[in-house]
């Protein structure tokens, strides 16, 4: 049907599929309320949340703003510091280069600490071609792996599996990947983590490579740094040989003294907690500690097409600390697979179509899985308007214009007519159907009305000073969605 | 590398250009005589978060640190060594790894365990057997409970505070303790490889119920060390 296109086409199809299964949507509550409660106690503690979430913002605005130099600089200092930097513009670049790496040490196993971008560049399938095994060591990754699933969290991407699921999975496939799970395992977490000790010990003891992404590139001093908290991280950035990291290009910050602004702001915002247990950072090579080869790919793959869209460009600012996911009504009830990339949640919405553009149905109907209420961008610790970005990015898809594609400009047509108006009203409805969000819609609207005078969905009034979350009706995202469609044809 | 080709080499100097290139395209709107620090940026977040007496700074540590489940204890100068030799005797340790630099006077009370030099011989396997680890630390911050480890003296290699399964960090009060994170990154130097730790490893990817040790040492004890009792 033609509405595919637009107005919530793809994604709300996925969405619907996975919020059938009713141990989905229990986890993700139970797991984003609880997030959701306890970010706000570890925020609360530091009475200067707010200039840290703007001084955030600015080194993240500067370093874009001169991402050119800031990289050049970055690759100086990690190459005087023994450390070899490799350029991939896109993914299909990047797989290449770790592939040749790996192979170029002549193992068929490496180790790795969990990372978005890879994810996102289809590393694992990509080495796996090439006869590679990659094995993921966090927990939850591991689950995932184990269980041939998907992430579905940006911080705990097993979010979707209980105990009990996790336990089958360990005692059914462990065996198939190393060491099998010890015999009677029960479904107690702290059984389940000792089975995973056990289970990764032996391949990081015999690990020669490992592969991981960064939190922070420091352009100044040519330090990568990782949070983490089970020591897997620790365990593949200081065991094996030799070290590859794939990290984007926006992941750089300029200075040293940067990372201070981050290493507040950032555990609070994902795990909640003062600080994570694991914080490691590093700077080429150390004679006699570590890793005594480092390569560092830096990865394109959309991030310069991002940047050129002067509006869209602040997604780039985003630490991944998956505040935004926990908070909203739509993630809730979707789950992460409706976001169809390794980046879901309100973040993925805004980036997603960035990195990839809008061709495909589920890319454009992206910007739409959002009610726009705005407490994403309440919680973000950098301060992106994602609801501003959502806005700007449904106009693209609307009307078309100019974007960057794989570094070419180029015009993308506006939608039908009849489509376009379509979309406009369905978003509109959405929104009607949706009190508490409707509020939250208006105050966006009065916020943005100047750059976005005719699409946004209510109208227009004084912005509301109230920072509330918005109310989340009992309702599954099912339900919400063939209700609020309007058509309400499907049973 | 032995690529014959450097134009053509993945991730060489051709897609350096095009990565470089395409970031100074996107820029267009920005001025061409901006300069990169002449974008805004406000530090007026605050160094410190409140104001503590170096005893009060110690405290807040040794509450931080016990909030994540770290093991605090606090003894005076001369009886650290005592204080070691009961933590490793409690824990039954047979051995312990001991980096290069470690006060002798901090292990003059040790019996019966035996003593593992931090080489470059000692395999990741070799260390795997060893039952615990003694090392002093860079900094410690209070405001977050953490203590960081820069590999100097008294610290060893990454890897030997990794391994084992019991890890005993002792910090010097009130010299190594900093407010916060801030103070911190003044005192560290980003040359070294630093591993911040807050509290033992944990994971909270089953259902989100925090569970202690998953690949790191799953105890994780500090001894805070005054000055020398009078
Ligand atoms: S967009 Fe903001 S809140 Fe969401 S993951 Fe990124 S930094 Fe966190």
């Amino acid at each position: 049907m033609s509405g595919t296109y637009l107005g919530m086409p793809a994604f709300p199809e996925a969405a619907a599929k996975s919020t059938q299964d009713t141990q989905l949507r229990g986890n993700l509550r139970h797991a984003t309320h609880t997030i959701r409660a306890k970010r706000a106690v570890a925020v609360a503690e530091l009475d200067d949340w707010p200039q840290l979430r703007a001084a955030g913002a600015a080194v993240k605005d500067r370093t874009l703003r001169h991402l050119d130099h800031y990289l050049e600089q970055l690759e100086t200092a990690v190459t005087a510091a023994g450390g070899v930097v490799h350029w991939a513009a896109d993914a299909a670049e990047a797989n290449r280069i770790v592939t040749d790496l790996v192979r170029a040490t002549g193992e068929t196993e490496v180790v790795k600490v969990k990372s978005m971008a890879t994810q996102e560049i289809g590393l694992n399938e990509a080495l796996a071609e090439a006869g590679i095994h990659a094995y993921e060591t966090d927990l939850a990754e591991l689950i995932v792996q184990l269980g041939d699933d998907l992430p579905s969290h940006i911080l705990v991407p097993a979010i979707h599996k209980n105990r009990s699921e996790i336990r089958d999975i360990f005692t059914e496939r462990m065996g198939d990947w190393g060491r099998a799970a010890p015999a009677g395992l029960s479904d107690e977490p702290a059984d389940l983590a000792d089975a995973a000790r056990l289970h990764l010990r032996e391949k990081f003891l015999r690990a020669k490579v490992a592969i991981s992404g960064a939190n922070f590139m420091v352009a100044e001093t040519g330090t990568l740094v990782v949070l983490e908290s089970e020591g897997n991280g620790r365990m593949c950035l200081t065991l094996p040989e030799t070290l590859i990291s794939v990290v984007g290009i926006e992941k750089t910050i300029p200075t040293w003294r940067d990372l201070e602004i981050y290493l507040q702001t950032l555990p609070r915002s994902s795990t909640a907690e003062r600080m994570n247990p694991y914080t490691s950072t590093w700077t080429g090579t150390t004679e006699g500690d570590g890793p005594q080869t480092f390569h560092l790919v830096l990865l394109d793959n959309g991030r310069t097409d991002t940047l050129a869209d002067t509006v869209g460009r602040q997604a780039l600012r985003c630490i991944r600390c998956s505040a935004c996911l926990n908070v909203c009504p739509v993630y809730e009830r979707a789950g992460g697979h409706a976001y169809g990339s390794a980046y879901p949640g309100p973040i993925g919405a805004i980036l997603t179509p960035q990195l990839r553009g809008t061709a495909s149905a589920l890319d454009a109907s992206l910007p739409y899985a959002s009610t726009l209420c705005g407490a994403c961008y309440e919680v973000c610790p950098v301060a992106i308007d994602i609801p501003e970005v959502l806005v700007h990015l449904r106009e693209r898809v609307v009307e078309g214009g100019a974007v960057t594609l794989r570094g070419t400009r180029a015009v993308i047509k506006p939608a039908k007519g009849h489509a376009a108006e379509r979309a406009a009203m369905r978003a509109a409805r959405w929104t009607l159907d949706h009190p508490a969000a409707l509020r939250a819609g208006q105050r966006l609207a009065a916020r943005t009305r100047r750059l976005h005078p005719a699409r946004l969905p209510g109208p227009g009034r004084a912005w509301s000073a109230t920072r509330e979350l918005p109310a989340v009706p009992a309702e599954s995202f099912r339900d919400w969605w063939q209700r609020t469609r309007g058509e309400g044809k499907n049973t | 590398m032995s690529h014959p080709n450097p134009v053509s080499r993945p991730g060489g100097a051709s897609s350096r250009e095009r990565v470089l290139g395409r970031i100074r395209r996107a820029l267009a709107d920005v001025p061409r005589d901006e300069l990169p620090g002449s974008v805004p940026l406000d530090r007026d977040y605050l160094r410190v978060h409140g104001t503590r007496t170096p005893e009060q700074t110690a405290d807040l540590l040794a509450v931080h640190l016990a909030d994540y489940r770290a093991l605090v204890h606090r003894c005076p100068a001369d009886g650290l060594a005592e204080l070691i030799a009961t933590l490793l005797a409690e824990r039954g340790a047979r051995s312990a790894v001991v980096p290069d630099g470690l006060p002798d006077s901090w292990l003059t009370a040790l019996t019966g365990v035996e003593l593992v030099a931090d080489t470059l011989a000692l395999t990741a396997r070799e260390l795997d057997a060893v039952d615990s680890v003694v090392t002093g630390c860079a900094v410690a911050v209070a405001e977050t409970g953490t203590i960081v480890l820069d590999g100097s003296a008294g610290q060893g290699r990454r890897r030997i505070t990794l391994v084992p399964d019991h890890h005993i960090c002792v910090v010097l009060a009130p010299g190594q303790i900093v407010d916060s994170i801030p103070e911190a990154m003044e005192r560290l130097d980003p040359a070294r490889p630093l591993t911040w730790i807050s509290g033992p490893s944990a994971t909270s990817d089953i259902e989100l119920d925090r569970v202690e040790g998953v690949h790191g040492p799953r105890t994780l004890e500090v001894i805070l060390v005054g000055e020398p009792a009078r």
